[in-house]
């Protein structure tokens, strides 16, 4: 039995302990926000945060959730946060989508700890969320605009 | 095979003759001299071994190249690269996704060691052969740049790793220490699914390299 924090709520997982954490959000908590991309930690689609720290979900496995806040795109909050959905409405940058909720979680989590972040933050923080509409242009416009939000 | 042999005329013997001499040849084909390389690759001579060397300098070089087994070894020069990225895969490819030293060799800010490596080794379901496991360790990072190996000679780096300014300032016994007990080094032989290990284990490494700092550690000229 696994025993975790989920978007604020406590939660317990009895199945097999190497289920990896997005099988247990998706298939077992049903938020299917946080998406399965490549399964080998190369795309960043299926990032969450644990215990503040963005991860990737697809191999992460449950056992190691013990005791672990998840947030999920679902549960993100606080001011990165809402300036990163606004600057993401803003500059309307998905195109088909599907990246996009690991984008964010990448790009909150960036924020959180660099509030004013270079070009080159940016590319360090998000060189592992892929985007094949390659939206990365506006992704990292879009990063900027939400920093600048929060300074006034 | 044998009972036939035993019944068979002079025509049959013949073949099994010729057959036994193709046998005796393959023993000896390079396809099995290669195969004994490769062997030799998986394993280390024991350092007691090195004591029919009997000039003294010459024993220590020799220790100290056969420890090169697993100082060169990818699994090893991976996380010592010459640049901020480290390499990845027994092609020593540069690191996918491109990921970069940052503090103390555990990333940058948002995209950190942590964000896919664990405390262990963790199997992946569902993927290409290629593709088994993803590695980890609790002290996972990078080697710091002055202890970079990635493109250097055994020497260079026989050179480097007694300097304490590019050792992290450890003394012999230290590095001795290091190289038989630590636990990131240690990873390398217990790399997860789908990565060949480096030679050997650990304590015989640890043996090689006592017994390199007991003959005066000399270092290979190239």
């Amino acid at each position: 039995m696994v025993t975790f924090t989920l978007n604020g709520q406590e939660r317990t997982f009895d199945g097999d302990p190497d289920t990896p954490l997005l099988w247990v959000v998706r298939d077992f908590e049903k938020l299917t926000g946080t998406k399965y991309g490549c399964g080998v930690a190369q795309c960043g689609a299926c990032t969450v945060h644990l215990d503040g720290m963005p991860r990737r979900s697809c191999i992460t496995p449950i056992s190691m959730v013990e005791g672990s806040e998840v947030v999920t795109i679902e549960g993100v909050s606080g001011k990165e946060a809402d300036a990163v959905k606004t600057a993401w409405a803003g500059l309307d940058v998905p195109q088909c989508g599907y990246c996009q909720s690991g984008q964010v979680m990448s790009a909150v989590a960036l924020l959180q700890m660099v509030p004013k972040p270079t070009d080159a933050d940016i590319d360090g923080a998000m060189a592992g969320n892929i985007c094949r509409c390659a939206t990365y242009h506006r992704i990292r416009a879009a990063i900027h605009n939400a920093a600048s939000s929060m300074e006034g | 095979m044998k009972f036939k042999l035993a019944f068979a005329g002079p025509a049959l013997t013949g073949i099994a003759a010729a057959c036994l001499f193709v046998t005796a040849g393959t023993a000896l084909s390079p396809a099995s001299v290669a195969q004994d390389a490769n062997a030799d690759a998986r394993t280390l001579r024991p350092a007691a071994s090195f004591q029919s060397i009997a000039n003294e300098q010459e024993r220590s070089v020799a220790l100290f190249t056969e420890a090169g087994k697993v100082i060169q070894h990818p699994r090893c020069v991976n996380c010592h690269p010459a640049t901020d990225r480290p390499l990845q895969g027994a092609s020593m490819h540069p690191h996918q996704p491109p990921v970069f030293r940052g503090d103390g060799g555990m990333g940058l800010p948002g995209m950190q060691c942590t964000t896919c490596h664990s405390a262990e080794n963790i199997p992946v379901v569902g993927q290409a052969d290629t593709v088994k496991s993803i590695p980890g360790n609790p002290a996972w990072h990078l080697a710091p740049i002055e202890m970079a190996w990635e493109g250097k000679t055994l020497g260079q780096i026989c050179q480097q790793i007694k300097d304490p300014a590019r050792n992290g300032d450890m003394t012999m016994d230290e590095l001795v220490e290091h190289m038989a007990h630590d636990e990131l080094v240690g990873w390398g032989w217990n790399p997860g699914a789908g990565r060949e290990p480096v030679p050997g284990t650990q304590a015989e490494f640890g043996e090689l390299i006592r017994a390199w700092v007991d003959t005066g550690a000399a270092c290979p000229a190239s």
